[in-house]
């Protein structure tokens, strides 16, 4: 999906990243915990976060994601919008609370990230 | 990298994700390498007074060495635990403190080794090599 479809989908705003919106994202994930985000994550994927500080911005890049979306209307602290500026991340902020921003992306076909975890297993086990 | 502060948490690790990008390791690998020296260098920053995180690449694979001067931890088979943290609540307000670093370490690296001492601070190594998952893709 492109960036600019979970845009329309979400009713968000866009802070950062308005010449970035044809970006594609196979999958998108919800966390508010950035070890979660790290275990869970699939590179490309969008994040929708309550989280409102640099610090999931900062882990968001290491972890290949292609958009941060932050929900409920929170406003992102000015550092938070600075590095994504910086590091050329995506940063949305939607209305709609993450259960239902992650309902509206999971409807229009957007599946979430294969867990690590779920990889591993299959690992053992085979 | 001095402990205790946010302000430039993973800026080192950004750093490192840069460059393992020009060293030609596959994507998959240089990610896990990424993700693990990640949580190495939050731990410093939540935990310790100052620590280290060497990063080195060796053919296809590479080392990460983290070592810290701080308090050490007291109990390192309770620290490995899932969901075991001792951050602070200032770490947590930032989305830290899950208990998830060490475990996150441990997934991704192909060996893991930590030795602490309480009062002097701790060493965690790390090695990476291919694995039969990983994607043949080379980052771009």
């Amino acid at each position: 999906m492109r960036l600019a479809e979970v845009v329309e989908a979400l009713e968000a705003e866009v802070l950062v990243g308005r010449e970035l919106l044809e970006r594609q994202a196979p999958a998108a994930g919800a966390s508010d915990v950035v070890s979660d985000l790290l275990f869970f994550g699939r590179p490309g994927m969008v994040l929708l976060t309550g989280l409102t500080r640099a610090s999931m911005i900062r882990a968001a890049e290491l972890a290949d994601v292609a958009a941060v979306v932050i929900v409920r209307g929170k406003r992102p602290e000015d550092e938070a919008v600075e590095l994504a500026r910086e590091l050329g991340m995506p940063l949305l902020v939607s209305p709609h609370s993450l259960y239902d921003c992650c309902g509206r992306l999971y409807v229009r076909g957007l599946p979430g990230p294969i867990p690590a975890c779920r990889r591993a297993e299959s690992e053992e086990d085979s | 990298m001095l402990g205790g502060g946010f302000f430039l948490a993973g800026r080192a690790s950004g750093e490192v994700k840069r460059r393992l990008g020009e060293t030609g390791l596959a994507r998959e690998l240089a990610r896990r390498v990424v993700i693990a020296t990640y949580e190495a260098e939050m731990n410093i920053c939540i935990h310790a007074i100052s620590g280290d995180v060497c990063v080195s690449v060796e053919g296809k694979g590479a080392t990460v060495v983290a070592t810290d001067r701080g308090p050490g931890i007291a109990d390192v088979e309770q620290a490995l635990v899932p969901g075991f943290s001792t951050a602070s609540e200032k770490a947590r307000e930032l989305g830290f403190g899950a208990g998830m670093g060490l475990t996150n370490m441990q997934r991704c690296a192909d060996s893991f080794k930590i030795e602490s001492e309480v009062g002097c601070g701790t060493t965690v190594q790390m090695e990476f090599r291919p694995r039969p998952t990983d994607s043949e893709e080379k980052p771009g």
